[in-house]
């Protein structure tokens, strides 16, 4: 298999990690080996036949492939789309798919990406000429700059206007079918560069600036803390950690018989305070982030970054209400019919992956973890300021910790900012896999907030 | 969105698998405007009526003899390989035309025969019916009412605004009031005669509570006071408006933990409500208790639309996100009493029958509408609506047996009426709203008028139905579509087509449903378009499917032995004779290309060829003698004799002897004789009466009478026939002589003469066009006809032969040779092969050249080489005249079976009348 060398002594990466700070990831790294050994023995038999699958039609099988192999039945369904989006028959040309797709990632600095789809773009024929910058390439996919910075940060500002504007017939119009196309991919993109980031994966070896893969351990036994020798205290924290949001999940199944008498007004303000709260959440380390220079060409105002809607109610829209406009009844039924098989597969991804379980949390077997699902999704969906009616957001108090919602927040709004101290931070005693987890969570739930905005606007502009 | 349904009519008569080849078909195809008369019956088109069928050809054929598929705005009248019909079809000899009905009927013009059949509808109705066209205002505004029982349900198309999107509409029992919820609104309207009227506001308290935000709404239809909401957080919510306090709400099941999608009433029970959820579960409750009676687990996610039968006291219907429909009892709350998948993707709703208790109709994402038959073990569907759009609501229309009203979760914004068994295209549309509509409801249990809605664009609909667009209106009523195999299916309104008495008897036998004829029913009011068509099939060409074609083209194609100009024409003609006119075209094009061209060479070619043969007075002289006296030549030839007589003589000569010294010539022998020599010489004459200073032109009609005489087919050894071929610089088959051929043929303008004259001969080099020969050379095998390829490959001969790979045209060469052969064309396959310039393909000729030889006296092989038999040490076949073997042929008396060469025995018997072997016998030899 056509894979990268496993493990390089340079710690370091794009994500701006601390040179002291002892790196999650190393010792992963190291058993990159162990896991490709693993592969040989066949013993993930069905992980296998997907890596060999990617390869043979990807020409590689890149990290984000290799992180996400830890969920095989997840691969297969985010390969299928990928492969859609990116190399099946659609409206948009090759080359400008994979433009956007720079486009898109480069709006969250994600250098991985942008290499990665540079040489796509320059096998798919592209001009090499664009690639010094977003003002090389065509008006048409310039015009694209716009909805591409609001989906990225501040997807709810996305208006009807905005689709209008693009579909305007004229010399660099977009047709609608393009156009979906182009949302898609662009969300797919602002998303995957969430994953990137969120799981720490780096460009690979053949890469330029590749410094090796180092994907979080797929060993089963294997837990950050266990490695990580910050001593045996931490460690005892950690396993309290994880018996304390047992039994909060114990509770509040047990609170949900009784507990009816929240008043509808308390469970509409706790939606508001956990969305205010979001704010708080912020991550505080955060030194400025340094812009490279290298992706910067294909971004214009860079500075224009996620802001938190509800602050001092300045330009704050209405809450996006779910029942109000759903994947299931309004997105897909949309999207089915600009862009036919997108929607099945779409579909297909979103409920693979909030469908998607081990029963298990870190040490425990046979736990029912839907709640924990659904306040994860949830609560990204809060981040951007859909809420759920039938959702008590008190349970997102409960359940997720504070240091995994600052992880959730920076990986879901500004990924660039993620550093690995948050992604030790939360949840210390869990296995890789199921951090990885998290971040598919993370990616899925994303993806679809944004998708809702723009084809919520589509929908808009159509009637 | 009319449009789209104008493009859906048509596709009720979409063949499968379209794209067929039809480029000569279409080419032949005419249509005449009305009055032209039957011009394409008479010649017996080949047709079979063809009823209730849009599958393919062959289903339910009926031949009744008759191209009666005259609409009354356009007959077809199609002569696609006539004669070829008329052989397919001998059991049809009742092809006689009769225009009269049919047309007489269709000529009334552009409304559809609205009084046919109106029934007992009543008076008033039917004045409604006679021309919806000219639907003025005022017509539209006025009043319609109904008698139901004692109430009379009166009113007209109209709408209030709302000050929020709807999510839900319902009516009350009786008819006058309706209650809308939505997420921000809760309200009681009364439907006046002209206007709503706001009754009531539900939506109490200074900040609403969730409670209040509405997925569903629905009002008893036992006790008038009575409501029940599902809320968007989960809530069930049941409101008693007979409470003397402005908070009407009653009781709060608080359940369900996700959204509860749907709320459904007993239809008889006045205490029993059902409730369906997100969370997949249905929970039944009994508004006298606190809590649920009994909860039912879908085992799957998400409920989308509960609904208790009408007429079966414990049974309900439950929909869900992942496709299935369930059916429960509502007793038995721990597994439901059947499943089954109904669509590809979540059902949004169902609607049970409000009269036929089996039926159940559904919606979905997947834009069906689908209605099942549950009287059986398995539940059937019988019935498929495809519509535009994900469908949100189905409801069934009172009174309608086959009505259903349907509206769209997306995108569409129109309210549809089905008739599902005419599934292609609604019945009535309403098309007021501007965003999606949430939710219909027909006004009263029994009155099929008068329809509600509420709409995403915050507005709350009246509709009459005699304000309803009919989208049949603008939908082409006729259907006019070809099949792969270039038949052609015409359908069109029955009464147009089958008003004779000699069609009725078919009507009756009806296996697909379709297209059929329906009683009118007099209760439905807007069943004026009947909806029964007829179809009718008109096979162009029983044969066409079988590849006969092919066969008779093999057959006549010349392929050498004439000059290229003829060859060319008499192939067009062949090809013309079998309606392939892509093919003729071609081969006409060919000639004008290739006979115009080169002519110095081929001149000169001729003059060498000419001196050197001995022959030549001889052939001359026969050929001169053998020209039929009636074609007119002689008389030609004295017109001619100023200049170019001896010259032409020559020439003729030539051409002759090339046939003989070359055995690839001589395959003239193969063409039938009927080629009309008659035709072409007669245009000739007229051209040459005003073209006399071009003598040129005579030269060709030396090479013409060729084929009056077969010529014997001379056996040669192939290889050196190839050489032999490409030592010849020009064509081999034929002499210099085409040069002018262009302005010999019927069809060429006189005009085209001198251009092509001044313009090829001087200018273009011969090998001008040789791209475009090779393209279409290439076209063809592509297209699958590599007998076309082929044959134009032999006929160009060397001029095309370098243009095109080696490999490519040996592919074409075995593939024409495989399908000959498998046509069992041996002669024919063996021509291309002798003819082909490949020498792959010359070698098959070779190959298996053994013969094996049996001893005539013990009747075994003969393995040796020589003419002894090992066995019987006799010398097998011996000649009775001069005692040697016999190699070649031999002949032998049926009497006493003695013979030997047959030039002995002929010799023999011109002397005697007795067997040369001795025998006695008196042989005759005939």
């Amino acid at each position: 298999m056509g894979s990268p060398e496993p493990s390089s002594p340079h710690g370091g990466g794009g994500s701006g990690g601390g040179n002291g700070r002892r790196c999650p990831f190393r010792a992963a790294g190291g058993r990159l080996g162990a896991a490709f050994g693993i592969l040989q023995e066949g013993i993930e038999s069905s992980r296998r036949q997907l890596l060999i699958e990617a390869f043979v039609s990807a020409g590689r099988v890149d990290n984000i492939t290799m992180v996400m192999g830890l969920h095989p039945q997840y691969l297969s369904s985010f390969w299928k789309t990928q492969y859609l989006l990116l190399r099946m028959d659609g409206p948009l040309p090759y080359h400008k798919r994979h433009y956007i797709a720079i486009m898109a990632a480069a709006r969250h600095q994600c250098t991985y990406l942008v290499g990665l789809h540079m040489g796509e773009f320059l096998q798919a024929g592209g001009n090499p000429a664009w690639l010094q910058g977003l003002h090389c390439a065509p008006q048409k996919l310039r015009n694209l700059n716009e909805i591409n910075k609001l989906l990225a940060h501040r997807p709810w500002l996305i208006t009807k206007e905005h689709i209008e504007a693009l579909l305007k017939t004229g010399e660099h119009s977009w047709s609608l079918a393009e156009l979906v196309q182009a949302l898609v991919l662009l969300t797919h993109y602002h998303s995957l560069a969430s994953f990137v980031f969120g799981c720490g994966i780096n460009p690979e070896a053949g890469q330029d600036g590749g410094h090796g893969c180092r994907p979080p351990s797929p060993h089963s036994d294997s837990s950050p803390t266990a490695e990580d020798s910050t001593g045996c205290s931490g460690g005892r924290d950690a396993v309290r950690e994880v018996e304390a949001l047992m039994e909060r999940m114990q509770l509040l199944r047990d609170s949900q018989r009784e507990e009816e008498g929240v008043t509808q007004e308390e469970m509409a303000t706790r939606f508001e305070m956990e969305k205010t709260e979001s704010l708080l959440v912020a991550p505080s380390d955060v030194t400025e982030h340094a812009l490279q220079s290298g992706v910067l060409c294909f971004v214009e105002d860079p500075e224009f970054g996620y802001k938190d809607f509800t602050r001092r109610g300045e330009q704050a829209p209405p809450t996006f209400r779910a029942q109000d406009y759903t994947w299931e009844d309004h997105g897909f039924s949309l999207i089915n019919r600009l862009y036919p098989d997108v929607g099945q597969l779409l579909d297909e991804k979103f409920q693979v992956v909030y469908n998607l379980t081990y029963n298990t949390i870190a040490m425990h077997c046979g736990v029912d973890t839907s709640m924990l699902r659904r306040a994860i999704w949830n609560y990204v969906h809060c981040v951007f300021g859909i809420r759920y009616d039938d959702y008590d957001y008190g349970e997102v108090n409960q359940l997720l910790e504070r240091s995994l919602k600052v992880y959730i927040k920076t990986v879901a709004c500004y990924p660039e900012k993620t550093t690995k101290r948050m992604y030790a931070q939360f949840w210390r005693h869990f296995k890789h896999s199921e951090k990885v987890h998290v971040n598919l969570l993370l990616l899925e739930a994303r993806l679809q907030a944004a998708l809702l905005y723009a084809l919520r606007a589509v929908t808009r502009y159509m009637t | 969105m009319g449009a789209a349904w104008l493009g859906a009519w048509p596709e009720e008569w979409a063949w499968p698998g379209e794209g067929a080849w039809l480029d000569t078909a279409l080419s032949s195809l005419s249509v005449a405007p009305e009055g032209a008369g039957l011009s394409g019956s008479g010649r017996g088109v080949g047709r079979r009526g063809l009823r209730g069928s849009c599958s393919r050809r062959g289903c339910g054929t009926r031949g009744d003899g008759r191209l009666r598929g005259v609409n009354p705005w356009y007959q077809v009248s199609f002569g696609l390989s006539a004669s070829h019909a008329v052989d397919a079809n001998p059991e049809h000899p009742g092809a006689v035309p009769t225009p009269g009905p049919a047309l007489a009927e269709g000529t009334r013009g552009g409304r559809w025969g609205l009084d046919a059949a109106c029934g007992a509808a009543s008076l008033r109705a039917r004045s409604q019916r006679v021309d919806p066209a000219p639907r003025t205002a005022m017509e539209k505004m006025a009043r319609v009412s109904t008698a139901l029982g004692g109430n009379t349900l009166t009113g007209r198309t109209m709408f209030c605004h709302l000050d929020a999107p709807a999510n839900a509409i319902s009516v009350c029992r009786d008819a006058a009031q309706v209650v809308v919820a939505g997420r921000n609104i809760f309200k009681i309207y009364s439907i006046e005669e002209e206007q709503f009227v706001e009754k009531l506001n539900l939506r109490v308290g200074r900040k609403p509570s969730l409670n209040f935000s509405c997925a569903d709404v629905v009002w008893h239809q036992m006790d008038e006071n009575l409501l029940a909401t599902a809320a968007t957080n989960g809530v069930v919510v049941t409101w008693n408006l007979g409470k003397p306090s402005r908070n009407k709400q009653d009781q709060l099941f608080t359940e369900h933990k996700r959204t509860v999608n749907k709320v459904c009433f007993h239809p008889t029970e006045v205490y029993m409500l059902l409730s369906g959820s997100q969370d997949g579960y249905m929970k039944c409750f009994d508004l006298r208790k606190k809590d649920s009676v009994s909860t039912f687990s879908g085992q799957s996610e998400s409920v989308r639309d509960v609904q208790f039968s009408i007429r079966d006291y414990f049974t309900f219907a439950a929909t869900f996100e992942n496709g299935n429909v369930q059916l429960w009892d509502i007793r038995r709350p721990d597994r439901y009493e059947r499943m089954f998948t109904a669509h590809n993707g979540p059902v949004f709703c169902c609607d049970w029958h409000p009269e036929d208790r089996g039926w159940l109709a559904t919606g979905g994402r997947d834009k069906m509408v689908k209605v099942w038959d549950m009287n059986t073990t398995r539940a059937k569907e019988i019935y498929c609506v495809q519509t535009i759009a994900s469908v949100a609501r189905v409801k069934w229309r009172p009174e309608c047996k086959h009505h259903i009203a349907t509206c769209s979760m997306m995108v569409d914004h129109n309210i549809y009426v089905w008739d599902v068994r005419r599934p292609f295209i609604p019945s009535a549309m309403f098309e007021e709203h501007k965003d999606v509509t949430t939710g219909i409801v027909w006004r009263h249990l029994h009155d099929p008028y008068f329809l509600l809605s509420g709409s995403k664009d915050s507005t709350l609909y009246q509709h009459i139905f005699k304000d309803a667009s009919q989208p049949i209106d603008r939908a082409n009523p006729e259907g006019l579509c070809y099949s792969l195999y270039g038949d052609l299916a015409f359908a069109a309104k029955e009464s147009l087509i089958s008003s004779d008495s000699n069609r009725k008897p078919y009507i009756g036998d009806r296996r697909h449903p379709i297209f059929f004829k329906r009683k009118l029913d007099p209760t439905e009011q807007f069943e004026y378009i009947s909806s029964s068509s007829a179809l009718s099939v008109f096979e162009t060409d029983v044969e066409s499917g079988s590849m006969d074609w092919f066969v008779h083209t093999a057959k006549q194609y010349a392929l050498a032995g004439r000059p290229l100009a003829e060859l060319c024409d008499h192939n067009a003609k062949v090809a013309k004779g079998l309606d392939r006119n892509q093919v003729a075209q071609t081969w006409t094009m060919l000639r004008i290309i290739y006979s115009s061209l080169g002519t110095v060479s081929s001149t000169n070619l001729n003059h060498s060829m000419g001196k050197g043969s001995t022959t030549l007075p001889l052939m001359n002289s026969f050929n001169l003698k053998d020209i039929p006296s009636g074609l007119g030549s002689e008389s030609r030839l004295d017109r001619s004799k100023g200049e170019s007589r001896t010259e032409n003589i020559l020439m003729d000569s030539s051409s002759t002897l090339i046939n003989n010294e070359d055995n690839e010539e001589t395959e003239g022998s193969d063409v039938p004789a009927d080629y009309l020599l008659g035709d072409v010489e007669a245009d000739e004459d007229d051209l040459y009466m005003m073209d006399h200073e071009n003598p040129h032109a005579e030269e060709q009609e030396y090479s013409l009478p060729q084929e009056a005489f077969p010529l014997r087919h001379e056996i040669v050894d192939n290889p050196s026939a190839l050489d032999h071929l490409q030592d010849k610089a020009d064509s081999p088959h034929v002499s210099g002589n085409e040069a002018e051929t262009v302005s010999l043929t019927p069809v060429e303008s006189f005009s085209l003469i001198s251009i092509s004259h001044s313009l090829y001969e001087n200018r273009l080099p011969s090998d001008f066009f040789n791209p475009i020969v090779r393209d279409t050379l290439l076209f063809y095998a592509e297209q699958g006809d590599v007998q076309t390829a082929v044959s134009v490959l032999i006929v160009l001969g060397d001029r095309i032969r370098k243009e095109i790979d080696e490999q490519t045209q040996e592919h074409w060469y075995t593939s024409y040779i495989d399908l000959l052969q498998r046509f069992q064309l041996w002669n024919i396959s063996n021509e291309v092969i002798k003819l082909s310039t490949c020498r792959a393909i010359n070698c098959l000729n070779q190959a298996s050249t053994t013969l094996h030889i049996n001893c005539s006296n013990c009747k075994r092989p003969m393995s040796n080489r020589g003419w002894i038999c090992d066995r019987c040490r006799q010398c097998a076949s011996m000649c009775a005249v001069c005692h040697h073997v016999v190699k070649g042929l031999f002949v032998w008396c049926q009497g006493c079976s003695h013979g030997g060469h047959l030039q002995h025995i002929m010799k023999w018997l011109e002397t005697s009348s007795h067997c040369p072997a001795g025998c006695g016998h008196l042989c005759e030899y005939t």
